[in-house]
């Protein structure tokens, strides 16, 4: 079973399209409860991950520079993770807080300029040229290669992708223990079900919608930064190419559904990767060019057939 | 003599390219200001436009498909038809949804344009564009066009090759700044007489009371999908326009969404949107504040380079631009929050019978 297709299929096609889909399922949480929760699309969300990753970089850069050791991005986005909330605070206070009482279309209009200011801003900043994340090729875990030799079937997984996998599941539980478990995360889903319910019931609103920044913004920061150490580079106009695959996974699992946000951009990602395999013939079913095509045409099928997503989300 | 035909040249190409965008901004004004519809695509119509009208109008060539040939005024009609058409598809899919989901369906048909653009090197060759697109005017001094119909009624080919030697060699920048506002003012009158006609008026109530309209029994969805093919038909036509001035156009930089879709936000926005005149006021306004903050952030730069003699000018020059971008940004954001009426506030035209 585990022949040339088999080894070829699982390492160059299944294991990419999963680590894709796990940085954009980290980055869809954030969008759906943004949409679910303040009710608009966050066209910035894509920037401001790509913002998280630019910082995590100069944060590894000054540690570098002042004790000389090279630390882990993981370890540098935690110091990161408190700038990004904080930008992710700061543009609703000053951006989108003026318009909750106004027409929805306002607030995606400012997060639409929001977008265009913060990828300025890094372009003004840290330039327009890419930057190195992560220098050097990724080797395959030896460890897990030898061990899966044995049983039969390689597996060539670089530890920055068994960190992604690992990484995104203790995101998820964490997640899911927050909004099962705790008050805020309850008053959260509350909201998000039905905002005038949950207001009759004495939930304090902006409190929710500060918890949903902070929730936000860490995955939004993990998927940047998951995202730069699988490419090993930043480039400003990351955020951006992550933006229409997220929102395709927000619509593809139910606005509003963080569980749907993960299947969805599980799937997506998944989909990505797989259209680029010979099914047919020798040649990419898919040319690779059109990757981006295949998020927007799920995401198109997904608005005709099924609106309300995958997990019964909130159609509008 | 030769300073003022500069500044008469740079004041031509100011109304030339504020024109084009003014066309932008008056088909967003048909989708945004008429019908509350939120277009993030506008790039990707003007891309469709464009490269319609490069593919029908060049001459045959080996890097791309065709090069028809085709009368310019054929390809500027066709890049309006196939601009409206993609309009249509988008429209009729995401219409009814709530209006994010129509901003996030435009970004996304924006995209897939380019990614269909830059991938397809057959037909569009790719990243490395079309040139020579026949620039309207300045197309008569090319010889598959002064020896044929029409001008070949009137002299032949030598006694034009004769004729556009003689004339300075910006004789056309005139010519074509004019049609490009003749194109824009017969815009801005069919505009004007749709607002204040029956459609334009159902516009305006489906906007601010939808249930209300739905409840008189009107079709809403169709008039939507109506206001935004329109809109797009007209962005499809500045796109031929806007390829015609630049003559060479490729995937990404020409169609930078933030250059073309973010721009012509920021126009209708400040100009005051639902107001045709207030679109093209702020297309000018913004165009010319953009080109002028060129020139002064480079004049700024040299300065610091005087100052300074040590300092590296160069990272500030690749970087003037991201701030210049910023900067319009915040402005937006202030249109935004404390003059959300613009320039030029929309006037609700009067019913008919009310002057009686």
């Amino acid at each position: 079973m585990w022949d040339a297709f088999g080894f070829e299929f699982v390492n160059f096609y299944l294991i990419p399209g999963l680590v894709l889909g796990c940085i954009y399922a980290l980055g869809a949480i954030g969008i759906t409860l943004t949409f679910g929760i303040l009710r608009f699309a966050n066209f910035a969300h894509g920037e401001l991950m790509m913002m998280g990753a630019y910082l995590t970089w100069t944060i590894m850069a000054i540690i570098t520079a002042v004790i000389g050791i090279t630390v882990h991005p993981l370890i540098a986005a935690i110091p990161a993770s408190i700038v990004v909330i904080y930008l992710f605070f700061w543009t609703d206070k000053f951006f989108y807080k003026p318009f909750r009482k106004a027409d929805t279309i306002k607030v995606v209009m400012a997060s639409f300029g929001m977008m265009l200011i913060l990828r300025s801003a890094v372009q003004v900043i840290w330039g327009p040229n890419q930057l190195t994340f992560v220098p050097g090729i990724a080797k395959p875990n030896a460890g897990l290669m030898s061990w899966t030799d044995d049983i039969g079937a390689i597996l060539l997984i670089p530890n920055k992708h068994l960190l992604i996998f690992a990484g995104t599941i203790v995101f998820v539980v964490v997640l899911s223990y927050i909004l099962n478990r705790t008050r805020i995360g309850k008053a959260m889903r509350a909201v998000s079900d039905s905002p005038d319910l949950a207001h009759v019931t004495g939930i304090d609103v902006d409190q929710v919608i500060r918890a949903t920044w902070i929730v936000g913004g860490v995955c939004a920061l993990a998927a940047g930064v998951f995202l730069a150490m699988d490419i090993q580079l930043l480039e400003t106009t990351m955020g951006f190419r992550m933006l229409l695959p997220m929102f395709a996974a927000a619509i593809l699992g139910g606005i509003g559904k963080p569980y749907g946000a993960v299947a969805g951009g599980l799937i997506i990602g998944l989909a990505e990767e797989l259209s680029a395999y010979p099914w047919i013939g020798t040649e990419p079913l898919l040319s690779p060019g059109y990757k981006t095509g295949v998020a927007f045409a799920i995401m198109v099928v997904m608005l005709i057939l099924r609106p309300q997503g995958l997990f019964k989300g909130r159609s509008f | 003599m030769e300073a003022y035909l500069g500044y008469f040249l740079y004041l031509l190409s100011l109304l030339t390219v504020g024109g084009i965008y003014a066309i932008f901004a008056l088909g967003l004004n048909v989708q945004w200001g008429f019908a509350g519809l939120f277009n993030v695509g506008i790039v990707g119509f003007a891309a469709v436009g464009a490269y319609t009208y490069a593919l029908l109008t060049t001459a045959e060539s080996t890097f791309h498909y065709g090069g028809f040939g085709l009368p310019l005024p054929v390809g500027m009609f066709v890049a309006m038809i196939t601009s409206a058409l993609v309009a249509a598809v988008i429209g009729l899919i995401c219409i009814r949804l709530r209006s994010d989901y129509l901003a996030i369906a435009t970004i996304g048909i924006a995209e897939i344009i380019k990614l269909i653009l830059k991938n397809e090197t057959d037909v569009t060759n790719g990243p490395r564009g079309i040139n020579k697109i026949p620039r309207t005017w300045e197309h008569f001094s090319e010889e598959r066009f002064y020896s044929s119909w029409p001008l070949s009624w009137f002299g032949t080919p030598e006694n034009w090759a004769a004729f556009f030697d003689g004339l300075p060699n910006w004789w056309w920048q005139p010519c074509f700044a004019g049609t490009i506002l003749l194109f824009m003012y017969i815009i801005y009158r069919m505009l004007e007489r749709a607002r204040v006609s029956p459609w334009g008026r159902m516009m305006t109530a489906i906007r601010e009371n939808e249930p209300a309209v739905r409840a008189a029994g009107k079709n809403v969805t169709a008039r939507r999908v109506e206001a935004f093919v329109i809109g797009a038909a007209i962005m499809g036509f500045g796109g031929a326009l806007f390829a015609q001035h630049l003559r060479l156009i490729e995937p990404t930089n020409t169609f930078d969404p933030a250059k073309v879709t973010f721009l012509v936000w920021v126009m209708l926005i400040l100009g005051g949107s639902g107001n045709n005149r207030g679109a093209m006021l702020g297309a000018f306004l913004i165009w010319t504040i953009w080109s002028a903050s060129e020139l002064m952030i480079s004049g700024i730069i040299d300065l610091v380079g005087f100052v300074a003699q040590s300092f590296d000018t160069t990272i500030l020059e690749t970087r003037a631009g991201f701030l210049r971008m910023m900067l319009i940004g915040v402005l937006m954001q202030v249109i935004l929050q404390k003059f959300p009426e613009g320039i030029l506030p929309e006037v609700r035209p009067a019913s008919p019978r009310s002057k009686l």
